[in-house]
């Protein structure tokens, strides 16, 4: 599972680099995620712009990220496709992540 | 893994594994495009989709060693899918009903059911029968823009 890091004291953003999180690889990509966050304390936010599809496993393994952080931090997506952010909406899991547009730092400019 | 691809009916018939839920996307996809589906109706399919694939290995086959069959058809305003195995019938012969949980504090968020309900949203015509040893479940999603199947 390919997910790699910017991190500066004020952020985390785990880019994850597949196209997909899915039944076949949810469980990797929570472990690979949980290694990624041990030890930060700082914003964590969940870079999604590569991943063009997730299913029900995939969108439960993010749900079980947000509640290894505890209740006193939150987990924030953002480059959501929009197959991507239609299973969050109809799931409703949309109103319990933070979602951005676009990747805090990266926002795209030129057009 | 083999397919037939015949006037607008695809056929399909894969092993049950996870892995092969990924290649029987990828040729659901293509058969989709072949009928000029629009991007939100082929999202709509391909989640379904893989939410009733994934259901049939983890339940109905429950790790056991089995084949899957998937037909595809469009029929008039709409795709027309079935989707059969020899596994497990449906607990009490009947699918899920795909509620959500009810809203709770993000210690008691839920990590899995939405299978159902992703499902039971994105369908119509949602249909589950049990015959001679066989689950078989067809199922519509309607297109989303006119004119495109």
């Amino acid at each position: 599972m390919n997910v790699d890091c910017t991190i500066t004291p004020e952020i985390l953003i785990a880019h994850v680099r597949e196209d997909r999180i899915d039944a076949a690889c949810a469980i990797e990509f929570k472990e690979r995620m949980r290694d990624v966050m041990e030890g930060h304390d700082q914003r964590i936010v969940l870079d999604l712009a590569q991943v063009g599809f997730i299913d029900s496993s995939g969108l439960g393994a993010i749900v079980a990220l947000r509640k290894m952080l505890g209740p006193d931090r939150v987990l924030e997506l953002a480059a959501l496709s929009v197959s991507v952010a239609k299973v969050f909406r109809l799931t409703r899991m949309d109103g319990v992540f933070p979602i951005h547009v676009d990747v805090p730092g990266q926002a795209i400019h030129a057009r | 893994m083999r397919d037939d691809v015949a006037m607008s009916d695809f056929r399909l018939t894969i092993p049950a594994t996870l892995p092969d839920v990924r290649l029987a996307l990828a040729r659901v996809d293509a058969a989709m495009l072949d009928l000029h589906c629009c991007a939100e109706t082929m999202d709509a399919a391909r989640t379904t989709l893989a939410e009733v694939l994934n259901n049939i290995i983890e339940h109905a086959y429950a790790g056991q060693l089995g084949m899957i069959d998937i037909s595809l058809s469009a029929a008039g305003e709409a795709l027309a899918f079935t989707v059969s195995d020899r596994g497990a019938p449906m607990p009490g012969g009947v699918l899920p009903r795909g509620d959500l949980p009810p809203e709770t504090g993000v210690e008691d968020l839920p990590e899995g059911g939405f299978g159902w309900h992703l499902i039971r949203l994105l369908t119509d015509d949602l249909l589950y029968l049990r015959i001679g040893g066989e689950n078989r479940l067809s199922f519509l999603v309607r297109q989303k823009q006119s004119g495109h199947i």
